[in-house]
């Protein structure tokens, strides 16, 4: 505890002295506040408006829930499928790619037209940046499975679905959280663009505090959905830690 | 080459590094096929053994128990009522204490015992080691030695165990093979020792025959 106090102490420090340095050159008038408003006014702002900031980050967490949720299941079962079944993968995979090179900025628009303003635009914005790393992780977690235990499995003449859910699948466990750090990441720029163009959650609330000069409060929005995406971060890491202490998911003993 | 052993005889096998021991037995396995040449196992064994490898092999995210439950899994066969059959076995291996550990809490020597107790779950009629304990102390390799003898007097067991120690060869062996590096057998004695326990290890028939065996081993190695 002390050890990890003493660890992160110098970024504590250059935080403080970067917000000081920043109320300073706002204050004495250097950068001007309806650009940059100082740190004491945007804490201000999010004091006064919290009911509403923080509605709006309930809005944008349930749809990033959402999406990894949909991703999640989807991209595990797509992985374990395109394992199972060689000729699938090379038959959808590199679409899976394609998709992931598509900006989601620019299906965003074609999200609205299919579902509306809403939710269901939002949820499904985080879905679809979300999929690919999951997808991915699980896919090289199945492949890169320990040759020695295979060699050993094979020994007993298992059917290929044991194989699949004894082997390669708890194999591939570590793989599939670490897929789901990365994604959480993304369904929360998901989620945010979703919203700049469906309404709802923080990126509605950032973009409107826009169109009405509030600086302040678009500064507020973009604190709170960083530390939305840190939390969710740090939620799926003591997950992780949780479910890989009591049970150790390992290439090798 | 070919070799007959006879129903409860227990076989070791010596022969320099590359002379083909490890494959023979992974050709018996069916962990290999013949490149060239034909493999045939009297059908009344085949199916009917068991493999213990170099290393432990266990699953890093399985208990002792669960290790040992695996290659009933695999078979396919119902494993509601084993786990009594696996705690017995598990217990006359030394291991009762250790039954719901990874193997990452076990010693390498624990790790053996959990591996050997996977290999004799499908009681097997014959088992095959490679060399086995040559990872180990000398201490628990003495220790597991006499586990390996114990077990088959009680459980009835054959074993055809590969080694490079010539004294391991010569203790656990009811007959010793010594492979040349063509693969073909060398030499073939019967050792017939009226008891086994580490103190033959210090007598002078004992040792006769290991050296024995080791000059001949070094003629074939410098061959």
């Amino acid at each position: 505890m002390i050890a990890t106090l003493r660890n992160r102490l110098p970024a504590w420090i250059f935080l403080f002295g970067l917000l000081a340095i920043w109320e300073t050159v706002v204050r004495s008038g250097w950068v001007a506040s309806y650009l940059l408003p100082a740190p004491s006014d945007i804490y201000t702002t999010t004091r006064e408006l919290w009911p509403e900031i923080w509605n709006a980050t309930l809005s944008t967490l349930s749809s990033i829930v959402w999406g990894l949720a949909a991703s999640f299941s989807l991209g595990v079962t797509l992985a374990i499928g395109f394992f199972a079944v060689p000729i699938l993968r090379r038959a959808i995979l590199p679409f899976c790619v394609f998709f992931q090179t598509v900006p989601i900025i620019a299906i965003a628009p074609l999200l609205v037209i299919w579902f509306g303003f809403g939710e269901t635009t939002v949820r499904a914005s985080a879905f679809i940046v979300s999929l690919f790393p999951i997808l991915a992780n699980t896919l090289t977690g199945l492949e890169e499975t320990d040759p020695l235990l295979r060699e050993m499995f094979a020994l007993h003449r298992p059917t290929r679905w044991r194989m699949i859910t004894k082997l390669q699948i708890p194999s591939a466990i570590p793989y599939i959280l670490t897929g789901l750090r990365i994604s959480v990441g993304l369904a929360t720029i998901g989620a945010i663009v979703g919203e700049f163009i469906a309404g709802g959650g923080l990126g509605s609330l950032i973009d409107s505090a826009r169109t009405q000069q509030r600086v302040d409060l678009v500064f507020s929005g973009v604190v709170a959905s960083s530390v939305l995406a840190l939390l969710l971060v740090l939620t799926i890491d003591l997950v992780s830690g949780l479910l890989l202490r009591r049970r150790p998911y390992t290439r090798s003993a | 080459m070919s070799f007959a052993v006879p129903p409860r005889q227990c076989v070791s096998l010596l022969g320099p590094s590359g002379c083909g021991k490890t494959t023979l037995l992974r050709l018996l396995m069916g962990i290999e096929r013949p490149t060239e040449g034909r493999l045939s196992i009297d059908p009344q064994l085949a199916g009917h053994l068991s493999y213990v490898f170099q290393e432990p092999r266990l699953v890093p995210w399985r208990t002792s128990l669960e290790n040992v439950r695996l290659p009933l899994e695999l078979a396919g066969a119902a494993v509601n009522g084993t786990k009594n059959e696996i705690e017995v076995l598990l217990t006359s291996l030394g291991l009762g204490e250790r039954m719901s550990n990874f193997p990452r809490e076990l010693s390498g020597g624990m790790q053996m015992r959990v591996s050997l107790a996977r290999a004799l779950i499908t009681k097997p009629k014959v088992l095959l080691l490679d060399e086995p304990f040559a990872a180990l102390d000398e201490r628990t390799r003495f220790r597991l030695q006499d586990l390996l003898l114990d077990l088959r007097a009680r459980l009835d067991l054959q074993y055809v165990f590969v080694t490079h120690s010539i004294s391991e060869a010569v203790y656990l062996g009811d007959r010793v093979l010594l492979m040349d590096r063509t693969g073909q057998i060398d030499t073939d004695q019967t050792i017939d020792f009226a008891a086994r326990d580490q103190s033959l290890k210090l007598t002078p028939a004992f040792n006769e025959r290991v050296s024995a065996f080791a000059r001949r081993f070094t003629e074939l190695e410098a061959s």
